[in-house]
């Protein structure tokens, strides 16, 4: 019995000495391989347009997102990013409560828009209780009111040649040496003539609150929160978006996000 | 490949004690392939999901986070205290000081606040985007693999034949519980009874509720299956299940490389590296059990 527990207590030890081992070869072993551009990267992005398509083919173009009741109503929205831009540009629209606000539609497009908020306002409104969930992991269920993106977009006329819609905020969301960066990101016309995709000026019954994005945001409800850009003014119809900023689509996929954020 | 193992068999290198000893074929090249991709996939998946869970170390029961309101059952963080800043660990509102790994951890003097260390992170940096970019590719592998595998054991028989439990194994329980308990090892062709509970429960519960909740997390796949978070009580108890399995997982990966280890790593690894397998002296199995007692 004695010389079994010395084969034992030897056998954990070495078990031990051999997991930490594993564990202590570290993680930055491979952080080398994995800046935006390399090609290791660059091979493992290819899941993310596998999971695009995969997930368009199996949620079609009008699956509906879940929506909920008003007693899954349990908190104010959790802002995130940027809740308070400080942009002159939008302390002077907010200080006037956006009544020179407008939104442009552009790009590719038959007749360009610029549409003041009381315009939007009078389109045709949806409202969902959804659940809003952020890349970082978190949920929150609330109700949004707006105007139908696919309206909008056929007032405007899309001309054939678009692919995505590119939303161009007034906020700052980060500085670099060629100047401040604005938030933007794009989608493809597929959840952009979604049914539940609107431009939101309504959250609980009540208007758009700075820190949510007022005047006007998106919701993409089959993406998650970095696919929805808040503080619009302008959406350009577009065929790519390889020249603009980091070449990736947007803020967040211009620092590594996938494009797709479907998952 | 084979000629050459049974070449080795007949020339005995272990000829003293072991010659009674045979080398038979055990592992199929399906399961030792789709073994190694698990365990890639594996290793990448856990590193970057507890990179992920860094951007809110914080798990919670129901649809939604509880901002207003505390649905909360587990959480990693840190704190300033008179000591300085500590790392703490909350399960069910019961706190742990976990500083040097969980909460606040790092080489002395750069200590950072983060959930799970730098070593346990791929990459040891935060980075949120790409531990995503690497989670995704390999939930790719290994839900494939996965699907390869079930198909080529069903077809090969080795679910049949390995996997699927008998009566005979209920009865062998009791006795597998205290060999195992001490160590005893029997190097049979077939697994006994708890390997198949452990494999079985691995490949048949943990791996399937590991991808279904990961998809459950997917606001684009909850608009294909709606009834998948009201099934699994709302996609933050979802995220909560996933991080509850990858716990299950990695102790699954402890104890199997444990019993390897006391099993015979050299047979073990040979047999799911080249397929073959030192079994007992076959002509003493009916009487192991007795002699191990």
């Amino acid at each position: 019995m004695a010389k079994f527990e010395i084969s034992r207590r030897k056998f954990l030890t070495g078990a031990s000495l051999g997991a930490s081992g594993i564990m202590l070869s570290g993680c930055d072993a491979f952080d080398s391989q994995l800046s935006i551009g390399s090609g290791l990267r660059g091979f493992l992005e290819n899941a993310n347009g596998l999971t695009y398509r995969a997930q368009r083919l199996l949620a079609g173009r009008d699956a509906l997102a879940q929506e909920f009741t008003e007693a899954d109503i349990r908190q104010p929205q959790r802002p995130n990013g940027v809740t308070a831009p400080d942009d002159d540009v939008y302390k002077g629209l907010l200080a006037n409560n956006f009544a020179d606000w407008r939104l442009e539609v552009s790009g590719l497009v038959e007749k360009p828009l610029s549409l003041s908020r009381e315009q939007l306002q009078n389109m045709p409104s949806r409202t969902q209780i959804t659940r809003h969930d952020c890349v970082e992991g978190w949920s929150c269920i609330a109700k949004w009111t707006g105007t139908p993106l696919s309206l909008v977009l056929d007032q405007a006329v899309v001309k054939p040649q678009a692919r995505y819609v590119m939303f161009h905020c007034l906020d700052t969301i980060d500085r670099s040496l060629s100047g401040d960066i604005k938030y933007y990101g794009t989608i493809d016309l597929v959840d952009a003539r979604h049914p539940q995709t609107i431009l939101a000026y309504g959250l609980n019954g009540k208007p758009l609150p700075v820190e949510n994005g007022a005047p006007l945001r998106v919701r993409v409800e089959r993406q998650l929160g970095y696919k929805m850009p808040k503080y619009l003014y302008k959406i350009e119809l577009v065929d790519g978006f390889a020249d603009v900023g980091g070449g990736r689509g947007g803020y967040w996929e211009d620092n590594g996000y996938d494009w797709y954020g479907g998952i | 490949m084979e000629s050459v193992a049974r070449s080795q068999s007949a020339a005995g290198p272990g000829a003293s004690a072991s010659n009674e000893k045979t080398l038979i074929y055990r592992q199929s090249r399906w399961t030792r392939l789709t073994h190694w991709l698990w365990a890639i996939s594996l290793f990448f998946m856990l590193l970057s999901g507890l990179q992920i869970f860094n951007a809110r170390p914080q798990l919670y029961i129901g649809k939604q986070s509880g901002f207003d309101y505390n649905n909360t059952i587990f959480a990693i963080g840190a704190e300033n205290t008179n000591a300085g800043p500590r790392g703490y660990t909350e399960i069910f509102g019961k706190r742990f000081d976990t500083t040097g790994v969980l909460g606040w951890s790092g080489p002395a003097g750069q200590e950072t606040s983060r959930a799970f260390p730098s070593w346990a992170t791929i990459p040891s940096y935060y980075d949120l985007g790409t531990a995503r970019v690497i989670h995704f590719f390999f939930a790719w592998i290994l839900t494939t693999t996965l699907i390869v595998w079930l198909v080529a054991s069903t077809v090969s028989g080795h679910l049949r034949r390995d996997l699927a439990p008998r009566l005979d194994d209920l009865k062998r329980l009791p006795q597998d519980i205290i060999d195992h308990a001490k160590l005893k090892f029997h190097h049979t062709r077939e697994y006994n009874t708890l390997q198949k509970m452990a494999y079985g429960g691995v490949l048949f519960v943990l791996l399937p509720l590991m991808i279904i909740t990961g998809l459950a997390m997917s606001p684009s796949m909850d608009a294909v299956l709606p009834f998948l978070n009201d099934l699994l009580g709302g996609r933050q108890t979802a995220r909560t299940i996933h991080f509850t399995v990858m716990v299950l997982l990695v102790a699954f990966f402890i104890v199997h490389i444990l019993m390897i280890l006391a099993a015979g790593p050299i047979n073990e690894l040979r047999s799911i590296i080249t397929g073959w397998y030192r079994t007992d002296p076959p002509a003493h199995d009916d009487k192991t059990a007795e002699r191990s007692a």
